[in-house]
């Protein structure tokens, strides 16, 4: 076999504390290796071509390049050697960047290890074999999982790029968090006239199915093919009959409902339309209250309805969607700030969340876009706003910056001096990230404008007195402590994973960070993917985002999934399980220890094999090491292939002394 | 004001043995001033207790161990309830505190002597005698005044007893002092 | 319950002076409910805040002296003490000496070393868990309705809630709870928490003018008749101070300060010498007819 080996400088990073010179020229004395060098940037358009050219000239059968992580640049090479007319499984990779020169300093040891790995490179190489990727069809279905901005927009841009989208939303409208807000910022436009056409265009479209009020129950298979189960919850109420009239609703006589779009400062119905512009405007019945449900007694709403859509024993129903693909768009939920004692644990009525103060702000909101506290309905006089509650936290675990919290809170400054020209707002905040397009600028605004006072510095306690609350906090910057007396108080509560974002996760068999964030499969370079094929992120699943960020997510999630199935087949990854039938005895150990269901039961002549589903093994090689036989194998992490790597390292002389 | 020199002014030792003997590490401060904010006594600091901890972050061993804060807090743990990072405010400003005793610093005269005088009080007796406490404090001090207008009170409620509860391990709590004394610091 | 919850019991020096009335009182109470105190053999002072001071090490000795004499005692499933410092130096010497380093130097500090630190808790926290809201609210025979009482913790009985380890550190309740099962009112009181000038009423008795002073203020605001306290010396500079709160804020303040066993004690029907309610410098008279006569007038 003819070898050719690469070792990289990557400028200084790894040319800096490993003698790559000396890595090339004692690897090059391995036997198989016809030809070995350095190169200033492997991955590079000129360091490509050497390698392409070394092949022609050398008539090399394979390539072994030791640089960086796999992770990155495995498929670039990849795609070099087959350029250059090789099979591209015919190219290993030697790590000696992350594995080598960024953890050790000493250029000795360096030297030897990187020695070492591309090694072990090479005698994995000998063993290599050509391997043949298999091509299968595409559902070009996708679906989208989560109804606010980002989902929204992720499901627009595919639906137009003529794909057929399910969209899958827990609650009984889409919409999102955008939906509650009342303005945006910069530019203090009206939220729900932005999103709200938005909203109708999902609705309309001829390539979009809804399903509101559902909730993914499991996910098989694979990118391509994946069977996705929905559970459908009772609505109580026929949707394909309901026009969303609202006729129930007026004369419910269960009111006391917890009205969760309007953040529970008000009641609603048992039956009832979460807010006017709902998508889908379907009314739907909370059975914890529902008098008939409850009591078996009322039925006004069954008497009512015109089109006779009450389903008082309407069960959860589970669909299977096929789809090929998958978007993520889960969001955040808020941080339960009653865990601050501190600011009354939720004990003060009139200390109350940012997105409560949205809805009082809105004009669909409960109290028609009148500021009032909820305690008396008074108009306020002072109103302080308390940022980083449950952000940059680490005694609440929550050490990080939720992101959009100093906009949001300028934001309800300025509206508040809109509403109520003789207020005066105070700010409390730790610092004001503002790096956006416009952002610093209208913060800005807030304090040159509209009067706003801020006070740099956290707040330490809220307590009431007389009618009004005590605030008292810190002003870093005069180097002292200040109190002030206010009338409403709203926390800036961050964002945190939604609930239930890790069960999802572990549908989708994605990972997800120890908050319950999604993770990308590269922080700067795949955003969108993650590390499962197939699966997609949009918006703040994947960490705190504004709507500017969410809505390019989605669009960027979805040209993704244009890019996907674009082709009409996909490639499977050749390394996967594969039985040698001679040896295999039909024991089914492999069967029961696969993770993923991707080994059956054939029969072979009469006798009892196993055999590999090939799209839908994932390559763990779990089966392999559970083979009494040695039957099983997975595809370029042969035995032999793992015992020529431990050979080449073990017959190094140990001149290492173990300190 | 004056300008602080901070690569000449910087003292590592310092900040390295409050670090110890506190066993919190300073750089986990981001100034919030939620400790500030809390404080009960921020009103009768010379330095907030949030500005103490950023003058320990720049090692400014003089102005701290001199300022009168550090007498004037009560260890009331409301700092320490609070702060995001978890840092125990309150135990920083107890080992400042022992600093300055160490190096000679007192700047609350009057606290100083009344907890010295306590202290001589158990060492003496085994327990507080509260009675000789007063009539102590008020002589090193010469603060006739204190508290004058509660005596009558305080006697007519039999709330003051006029003889030391001696015990019989007095020795033993003596001792506790005498062999703390020859004991080596720790973080020294 | 079958056996008595039983502890160590460690009674700390006020209670032989300035606070004789809680110390009698809280005795009396856990008597009364079946908790067995027995006291520490020949017990010393915990150092209090001066000792902690100085160094951590002299302050966990002087508290460890008394740990080791608990030693000597059988059968006591911890140590209990009415006093929210001396608790706050039993437990953090005994959390601090985990660490077998700090707990080497603190025993070379003593005549007899500490084995095995006992748990300690207050008698606040004895009544609430061992005995129970509900328990003693069977067993109250002079019920106190009308009462309307400001329930104050102070700093460090719940603070910092590692050490602690008992109740919500910014919004307790356990003696709420207690109060209420005595049939009082317990007012909201948002200072429950918020420090009253601690033992800086001789040498800055401006601070604890201000800060007992803001107490009072809040609580008469609220509506307290009365106040109940778990701490000596929280009791101290809102009752025997009192009058220098008036006369530094020339407020008219007349709110009685009990120990909260005080109140116990009343509604238990205990004896009234053993309650020591003569000892309050704000006479509680008033506030206590002026509830019987709310509930009178009610009934
Ligand atoms: S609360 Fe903690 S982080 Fe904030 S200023 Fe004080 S010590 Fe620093
Ligand atoms: S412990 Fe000291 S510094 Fe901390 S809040 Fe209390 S008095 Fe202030």
């Amino acid at each position: 076999m003819k070898i050719g080996v690469f070792i990289c400088h990557c400028g200084s990073n790894i040319a800096g504390t490993v003698d790559v010179a000396k890595v090339a020229e004692e690897v090059g004395k391995l036997p198989d290796v016809a030809y070995s060098t350095d190169t200033m940037y492997a991955c590079s358009e000129p360091g490509q071509e050497g390698i392409i050219q070394a092949i022609k000239d050398h008539n090399l059968d394979g390539v072994v390049v030791a640089s960086c992580t796999p992770r990155m640049h495995e498929p670039t090479f990849r795609r070099t050697v087959e350029r250059a007319g090789l099979n591209r499984y015919m190219f290993e990779m030697a790590n000696i960047r992350e594995h080598v020169s960024w953890i050790g300093k000493d250029k000795e040891s360096n030297t030897q290890k990187a020695v070492d790995l591309a090694s072990i490179a090479v005698a994995k190489l000998t063993q290599d074999r050509p391997l043949i990727a298999k091509k299968f069809g595409v559902n070009k279905r996708v679906m989208v999982i989560g109804g606010g901005v980002a989902g929204i927009q992720a499901a627009l841009d595919c639906a137009d790029g003529g794909l057929e989208v399910v969209l899958v939303e827990k609650t009984a409208t889409i919409g999102g968090k955008m939906a509650k807000l009342d303005k945006t910022f910069p530019t203090v436009d009206c939220s729900s006239c932005i999103l709200g056409p938005k909203m109708v265009d999902v609705a309309q479209h001829p390539n979009i199915t809804l399903y509101a009020n559902a909730e993914v129950d499991s996910v098989k298979g694979y990118v391509g093919n994946f069977e996705v189960a929905v559970k459908k919850k009772a609505t109580y109420v026929d949707w394909t009959a309901c026009t969303g009239c609202g006729l129930c609703t007026e004369k419910c006589p269960s009111k006391k409902a917890t009205d969760y779009f309007n953040e529970k400062i008000a009641t609603t119905t048992a039956i009832s339309i979460a807010f006017p512009q709902a998508i889908p405007k379907k009314a739907s019945i909370d059975p914890e209250y529902c008098i008939k449900i409850t009591k078996d007694k009322c039925g006004v709403c069954e008497k009512l309805c015109p089109t006779k859509a009450i389903r008082y024993d309407m069960q959860d129903e589970t669909v299977i969607e096929p789809v090929g693909a998958i978007i993520a768009a889960t969001g955040y939920d808020l941080f339960d700030y009653t865990r601050y004692g501190e600011y009354g644990g939720g004990r003060y009525p009139d200390v109350i969340t940012s997105l409560q103060y949205e809805r009082i702000l809105s004009a669909s909101g409960p109290m028609a876009g009148h500021i009032k506290r909820p305690s008396d309905g008074k108009e306020p006089k002072n109103v302080v706003f308390v940022q980083c509650v449950g952000s940059r936290d680490k005694s609440v675990d929550r050490p990080y910056c939720s992101g959009f919290c100093c906009m949001y809170t300028a934001k309800q400054a300025i509206q508040t001096k809109d509403h109520l020209p003789d207020s005066q707002t105070y700010v409390f905040y730790m610092d004001i990230r503002a790096p956006g397009k416009m952002y610093d600028e209208f913060t800005r605004r807030a304090m040159e404008e509209y009067g706003a006072r801020y006070i740099r510095g956290r707040v330490a306690m809220i307590y009431p007195k007389g009618d009004k609350y005590i605030v008292r906090g810190a002003d870093t910057l005069a180097g002292t402590q200040v109190e002030v007396e206010a009338d409403l108080v709203v926390l800036a509560v961050g964002a945190e994973a939604a609930k239930g974002a890790s069960n999802l996760a572990e549908k989708l068999r994605i990972s997800y960070d120890k908050y319950g964030f999604y993770m990308e499969s590269h922080v700067k370079l795949r955003p969108v993917e993650t590390n499962t094929a197939g699966v997609f992120l949009a918006g703040s699943c994947q960490g705190p985002k504004d709507i500017p960020s969410s809505v390019a997510q989605g669009s960027a999630a979805a040209s993704k999934v244009l890019g996907l199935f674009s082709k009409d087949e996909l490639e499977s990854d050749p390394q996967v399980a594969s039985v040698d039938i001679k040896r295999c005895v039909g024991c089914g150990k492999c069967i029961e220890t696969c993770p993923f269901g991707a080994i059956e039961e054939t029969d072979f002549r009469g006798e009892p094999k196993a055999n590999v589903i090939e799209t839908v093994c994932q390559g763990c090689g779990v089966c392999t090491s559970t083979c009494p036989q040695g039957a099983i194998q997975l595809q370029h992490f042969t035995d032999n292939q793992i015992l020529a790597e431990v050979n080449a390292l073990c017959q190094q002389p140990l001149v290492t002394s173990f300190e | 004001m004056h300008t602080i020199n901070l690569t000449e002014s910087f003292d590592g030792d310092f900040v390295r043995k409050i670090e110890c003997e506190s066993e919190q590490n300073v750089s986990l401060c981001y100034q919030c001033g939620n400790c500030t904010a809390g404080c009960p006594y921020t009103f009768a600091y010379d330095i907030p207790v949030s500005q103490v901890m950023r003058l320990l972050q720049a090692g400014q061993k003089r102005t701290l161990l001199s300022c009168k804060s550090l007498w004037l807090c009560a260890t009331c743990e409301s700092c320490t309830t609070r702060c995001p990072n978890n840092i125990d405010v309150a135990r920083i400003m107890d080992v400042l505190r022992h600093e300055a005793r160490r190096q000679g610093y007192g700047s609350e005269r009057s606290v100083k002597v009344f907890w010295d005088t306590f202290l001589d009080s158990v060492k003496r007796h085994g327990r507080v005698f509260e009675m000789g406490l007063a009539v102590e404090y008020i002589a090193r001090t010469g603060r006739f005044w204190t508290d004058l207008e509660l005596g009558p009170a305080m006697l007519s409620k039999g709330k003051l007893a006029f003889k030391p509860h001696s015990i019989q391990g007095q020795a033993e709590v003596e001792k506790i002092f005498e062999r703390f004394q020859q004991q080596k610091e720790q973080c020294a | 319950m079958s056996s008595s919850p039983t502890y160590a019991y460690y009674p700390g020096c006020s209670g032989q002076g300035t606070s004789l009335e809680y110390e009698t009182s809280s005795r009396a109470v856990c008597e009364a409910l079946g908790v067995v105190l027995h006291d520490i053999p020949d017990w010393s002072c915990c150092g209090s805040t001066p000792a902690h001071t100085v160094d951590h090490v002299l302050s966990a000795a002087l508290s460890a002296r008394n740990l080791a004499q608990a030693e000597t005692l059988t059968g006591v499933e911890g140590i209990a003490t009415p006093c929210p410092s001396c608790l706050t130096n039993l437990k953090t010497a005994g959390r601090r000496m985990l660490d077998p380093q700090f707990k080497e130097r603190v025993n070379s500090l003593l005549d007899t070393p500490v084995k095995q630190p006992l748990p300690a808790k207050s008698v606040l926290q004895v009544l609430f868990e061992d005995v129970g809201p509900a328990a003693l609210k069977e067993r109250v025979v002079k019920p106190l309705a009308g009462l309307k009482v400001a329930p104050y913790y102070g700093c460090i009985l719940n603070r910092p809630p590692e050490v602690m380890e008992f109740d919500d550190c910014e919004n307790p309740i356990a003696m709420d709870r207690l109060l209420e099962a005595l049939g009082a009112e317990v007012v909201p009181f948002p200072l429950k928490v918020e420090c009253c000038g601690a033992s800086f009423g001789m040498p800055r008795k401006d601070m604890v003018m201000r800060l007992s002073g803001k107490l009072l203020d809040v609580a008469e605001d609220n509506g307290a008749m009365a106040m109940a306290t778990a701490c000596p010396l929280c009791q101290m500079n809102l009752d025997l101070r009192q009058s220098q709160i008036n006369a530094t804020s020339g407020k008219q303040h007349n709110m009685p300060v009990f120990y909260y066993t005080q109140l116990i004690g009343l509604a238990l029907g205990l004896d009234k010498r053993l309650l020591g309610l003569n000892k309050l410098c704000v006479n509680p008279k008033a506030a206590l007819q002026a509830a019987e006569q709310a509930t009178a007038g009610a009934a």
